[in-house]
């Protein structure tokens, strides 16, 4: 108890004083009392921001799923510790949460009596003047030959038209000459700012962590002409939010009917510069027909409660086998991942039925091909001028598709499988330009690429809260800046004795409280017709 | 036409740093000698430090010894902050230059963002000036300008080139803007406590090395001043998150993400939030303030250095490979 006992603090007879026993109750209002006051708030916000620190130094499930995965892959013994700290998710765990709750119990804790307090405050008058104003900020005494009772009123009109609550108080000295003064108080915005600013941080809170609950992101490729449906099944992968339910799914059609790049060459370094991305896209909501839009990357789509993102894009050449008879066995689009800025692009085709054994496709498309001396090829540039190739290596064997587990369309994992063409086997790789067809070896039958198609990678995303959050972003700058800025501070003025006497008080922060007051007199001064002094 | 206005802008971004790199010399020649003088009237009154020293451990504080002497200019500070003026309109001819050469807003890249960012920085540095006279500042503004743009432009200079789609949004100009218009402010406002810290520590008589300070203001004038900076600068930092928050909205469909740019906004974000706090919390006045206001601008620079160059994210605009 000693170190919480000022400084100055002298202990007489400590026998004597006891201190009252706190029961259950008073244990629960002492650690209140701990948890509001400021200076826990204050460690509480410091804590926060150091515990934030490791979500950037670690990358995050959320932002960087793939950092995760190469993480582990490189450095599984710092990952299982990292991992088991909760690392990974930092901004979700437990230790993070309960700093965050702690603060906005405290936060909540201070805001609500300040709340009552400061209704109060609203609706109650000026206090009373002091009876010495000169100990107070920026005292101006001068004398005046202007009636008190005039100079009072004309005070106290002068001090209402600059935004003062103003309250007129008759003497309070006794004995010396009856004095006359008014008490006047203004800022009152500021502590509604404060309270406005700490409230809208909740309701930040709250919408983002319930109000997100209730949104999906979801990731589709888009192949041109192949039109998207938005129900469950038709995406690649989606992050669903706690209180999601499939039935805010509105079943809207979306088409990507033309995608065009533009670039631009830089000449000192040969790389060609993106300046604009811009997808067509048809659309059909349930009942209605086909009307066209655009998707750009900074301009995204609205339809059906959600937004479409323009992520990425590609090439998909039009892929078919057959097998040694001419029948197809295999006939789509194929969308190859872009490798670079010159969108050379990597592809799977998978042929697990039709041919005598399981048949696989792995190689690299080049939308503007430019052989190199090592007998391999490069993309001069990201834009197909109708002389795209195809080289693909081509194996056989167990595809692991018929295992009932799911396996990424977009990789192939070559273990136990035997590669025919390419790489160390005796059959090159196979080279096909649009249009093309060339034999499998072993007499498997044939494949055919028979014509470019664009793809676009997009992200729906449907989250209610956007409308909320920028509510509450708004009353939080609003509020933040009343409170900083607007001065709260009370001003006297008495008349006492043939002098006038002008003091302020500041109320929280405010540096120019004492310009403020020798501007009042001088003002006042002026109107009463007193000499400039 | 890009080319050689590019080239001009470069120039004239080597002009702007020589002359700032002579105004630092000449504003480190001016504290030395408030340094030396000070010395000699220490000197010539030998009772006053050690009267302090018999202060400092028996009664209570009394006003403290500040500004007894008049912060009158020198004449090196005179020609340093014209020097810097100088170089600041160089400087903004440079940034003005590769605007007009990119046709565009000149924050694209790290370079660029680093010129205009000193830019702005040495604009709050200058203009704060018709309020308060904080020159003897300018040693710290001019070296840390002198710093960052030669390394930025020794090592992340990239020719012009056009903005990449992502970055094509009005936005761009809105958030980068203020969020450079903040670290100014959070600038001027970290140098401040820096010399408020020392002040402290000079008015407490733990340091009588520091004589240069004798002409500064007093440790808690320089509070109040660095208060008022920084609080105008955590207003604009969280418009700068906010207006992040919407543009995160527009181009990549979330308006938080915690990506690691944003992580950092928020943690310097919270600190200054932290200082604010501090400011009303018994025992955190003064010297302790100082040091957020400190941690926090070291955030700050943190996050446009470091985390742009090393940490993987979403706002990876450095132009470099």
């Amino acid at each position: 108890m000693e170190l919480k006992r000022p400084s100055d603090h002298i202990d007489a007879e400590a026998e004597d004083i006891t201190q009252p026993r706190l029961g259950p109750v008073g244990y629960l209002r002492y650690f209140w009392r701990q948890l509001t006051s400021m200076r826990t708030a204050l460690l509480l916000l410091l804590l926060l921001a150091l515990a934030a620190v490791p979500g950037s130094l670690v990358p995050q499930t959320t932002s960087d799923p793939n950092g995760v995965i190469q993480f582990q892959q490189r450095d599984p013994e710092t990952f299982r510790v990292l991992d088991a700290l909760g690392l990974f998710t930092t901004f979700g765990t437990p230790w993070f949460s309960a700093i965050y709750l702690l603060l906005f119990i405290s936060l909540v804790g201070c805001v609500i009596p300040r709340t009552k307090h400061h209704f109060d405050a609203l609706r109650a008058r000026p206090p009373k003047t002091p009876a010495r104003l000169q100990r107070l900020v920026g005292f101006i005494s001068t004398p005046t030959k202007a009636d008190a009772g005039v100079a009072i009123d004309q005070a106290a009109s002068l001090l209402r038209r600059q935004g003062y609550r103003i309250e007129r108080y008759p003497s309070t000295g006794s004995g010396q000459a009856a004095s006359l003064s008014v008490s006047a108080e203004r800022g009152y915005l500021r502590e509604t700012g404060n309270l406005v600013f700490h409230t809208a941080l909740v309701g930040m809170l709250i919408t983002v962590g319930i109000g997100g609950g209730f949104g999906y992101t979801g990731q589709r490729v888009i192949v041109q002409d192949e039109p998207f449906t938005n129900v469950l099944s038709g995406y690649d992968a989606i992050n669903k939010g706690r209180f999601f339910s499939e039935s805010a799914l509105e079943p809207y059609s979306l088409r990507l009917d033309e995608f065009e790049g533009h670039y631009e060459l830089d000449a000192s370094t040969g790389a060609w510069h993106p300046t604009d991305y811009e997808a067509t896209v048809s659309t059909r909501e349930p009942g209605e027909d086909w009307t066209t839009g655009t998707i750009k990357v900074n301009s995204p789509l609205t339809i059906g409660g959600t937004d479409v993102y323009l992520l990425g894009n590609g090439y998909a050449p039009v892929i078919t086998v057959r097998d040694p008879d001419g029948t197809a066995v295999f006939s789509g689009t194929v969308p190859f991942l872009p490798l670079d800025g010159n969108l050379t692009s990597r592809g799977v085709v998978k042929v697990p039925d039709g041919l005598d054994e399981q048949v696989a496709f792995q190689g690299f498309f080049y939308p503007d091909p430019l052989a190199l001396e090592d007998g391999t090829f490069t993309s001069f540039s990201p834009t197909d001028h109708g002389e795209s190739l195809v080289t693909l290596f081509v194996y056989a064997g167990d595809l692991g598709l018929d295992e009932g587990v799911g396996v990424n369309a977009y990789a192939l994992n070559t273990d136990g499988l035997r590669q025919l063409a390419g790489g160390d086997a005796d059959a090159p790789a196979l080279q096909l330009s649009e249009g093309e067809t060339v034999n499998l070896p072993d007499g498997l039958g044939s494949i055919e690429y028979e014509g470019l198609r664009r793809f676009i990678s997009v992200d729906i995303h449907h989250d209610p809260t956007p409308g909320w959050a920028l509510l509450f972003a708004v009353l939080i700058l609003g509020g933040l800046l009343v409170s900083l800025f607007v001065p709260r501070r009370r001003v006297w003025v008495k008349a006492v004795g043939g002098r006038l006497e002008y003091a302020g008080l500041a109320r929280g922060e405010d540096p120019t409280l004492e310009a403020a007051v020798a501007d009042l007199a001088r003002r006042h001064r002026a109107l009463l017709g007193d000499p400039e002094t | 036409m890009t080319e050689t206005l590019a080239a001009y802008s470069l120039v004239a971004v080597y002009s702007a740093i020589a002359v700032y790199a002579i105004a630092f010399v000449v504003f480190v020649l001016d504290l030395a000698q408030r340094a030396s003088v000070a010395q000699s009237a220490a000197v010539a009154s030998p009772s006053a430090p050690a009267k302090r020293a018999y202060q400092g451990s028996t009664l209570v504080a009394e006003k403290p010894p500040v500004a007894t002497e008049p912060a009158a200019r020198t004449r090196y500070q005179r020609v340093a902050f014209v020097l810097t003026v100088l170089a600041w309109i160089i400087h903004v001819g440079a940034v003005a230059l590769r605007a007009i050469a990119a046709g565009r807003v000149p924050w694209a890249n790290l370079f660029e963002f680093t010129m205009t960012a000193t830019a702005i920085i040495v604009g709050v540095f200058v203009l704060v000036q018709v309020w308060r006279d904080l020159r003897f500042l300018g040693a710290y503004v001019t070296g840390i300008v002198v710093l960052l743009a030669s390394l930025a432009t020794a090592n992340f200079y990239v020719d012009v080139s056009p903005l990449p789609p992502p970055l094509q949004s009005a936005w761009l100009g809105i958030h980068v803007l203020v969020a450079m218009l903040a670290t100014g402010f959070f600038a001027i406002g970290g140098g401040l406590s820096i010399v408020q810290l020392l002040q402290a520590r000079r008015e407490a008589g733990k340091a009588e090395g520091l004589r240069m300070l004798r002409a500064f203001p007093g440790s808690e004038a320089l509070e109040v001043i660095a208060n008022r900076l920084i609080i105008v600068g955590f207003a604009l930092w969280t418009f700068t998150l906010i207006a992040g928050a919407i543009w995160a909205e527009r181009a990549w469909g979330r308006y938080w993400g915690w990506d690691t740019k944003e992580v950092w906004t928020f943690i310097i974000w919270v600190v200054f939030a932290g200082y604010v706090h501090a400011r009303a919390t018994r025992g955190w006045r003064g010297s302790r303030s100082a040091w957020l206001a400190i941690v926090g601008f070291g955030a700050v620079i943190f996050n446009f250095t470091v985390v742009n160059l090393f940490f993987a994210g979403l706002h990876a605009y450095s132009g470099l490979k």
